[in-house]
């Protein structure tokens, strides 16, 4: 792929509101059944206002927003930080952008920030990938 | 206090084998759309061995013990007080249905901001398939929220 550039824009993905049913079929599908994403009696009595996103769930959308733009073999590194909470309803999209083109052991590799954020534009991941050009 | 000796303590490896339903389940929960991910015919016509695990895989992966959460028994958390900081991958091979992934995993560190009140544990796990190639590798961070 000749076409990456810096300042390429990957893709964004919008996703549809986050439900109560996205999380209970996260939780079983993932395998994470900490009961503060899909029990309010336990999410409230950890002082939560409510359920909310397992942080997985947004960096699955990540990760699907990449695959979708390239193909996974190309993906060396993922990474982020969790930098706010994602609550039931929130729209999140996610979006990134080429920052870097780095030659490693003959190999070029687009340094790409990445980030997940609500409709506010509040971010709720930060981190980068590092995918093979 | 979450106590610093535990920096340097390994969990008790495991294997896994990785079931096509649980991917295609997996792909259903984050609305993976590319059938690679969850039909077998669609991933080897794109030259896939099988169905073909997504890029946040692994971390399912390391919750596949039987005790699911090691790292709160371990060192006495409530579970309601852990938030996830921060996690990395790094990728070597693909993972596929079939295989099987055996799970290292290790306290890598412990530390403390805000006077204490915000804990965090960072851990390191790798994960190696069943011909013994290191496929992947992560780490995380938990944020322990006390008071």
């Amino acid at each position: 792929m000749t076409d990456i550039q810096i300042g390429s824009e990957i893709p964004a993905l919008e996703l549809a509101p986050i439900s109560r049913y996205t999380l209970a079929l996260f939780a079983g599908a993932s395998g994470d059944h900490n009961p503060i994403h899909i029990d309010s009696d336990f999410a409230k009595s950890a002082g939560m206002p409510d359920v909310f996103a397992h942080g997985m769930l947004s960096m699955a959308y990540l990760g699907r927003m990449l695959t979708n733009w390239q193909p996974q073999a190309k993906l060396k590194k993922f990474s982020n930080k969790f930098a706010a909470i994602t609550q039931l309803q929130d729209v999140i999209t996610c979006s990134g952008k080429v920052v870097e083109l780095l030659e490693q052991e003959g190999k070029t590799l687009a340094r790409c920030e990445i980030q997940a954020a609500k409709a506010s534009g509040e971010q709720t991941l930060v981190g980068e990938a590092l995918v093979e050009v | 206090m979450i106590d610093k000796k535990f920096i340097g303590h390994e969990f008790k490896p495991f294997s896994t084998t990785i079931e096509k339903g649980r991917l295609k389940f997996f792909a259903k929960a984050i609305g993976e759309t590319n059938p690679i991910y969850f039909n077998e015919e669609a991933a080897k016509a794109e030259g896939h061995k099988s169905v073909l695990a997504p890029p946040t895989f692994p971390f399912t992966l390391s919750l596949e013990s039987d005790d699911p959460f090691p790292v709160v028994t371990a060192l006495k958390l409530e579970i309601g007080r852990i938030l996830h900081g921060s996690q990395d991958f790094e990728y070597f091979a693909p993972i596929y249905a079939g295989d099987e992934i055996t799970v290292s995993s290790k306290i890598v560190n412990i530390f403390d901001k805000k006077g204490g009140a915000l804990e965090f544990v960072a851990l390191q796990y790798s994960f190696t398939n069943q011909d013994g190639e290191l496929v992947a590798t992560s780490t995380n961070t938990l944020v322990y929220r006390n008071g």
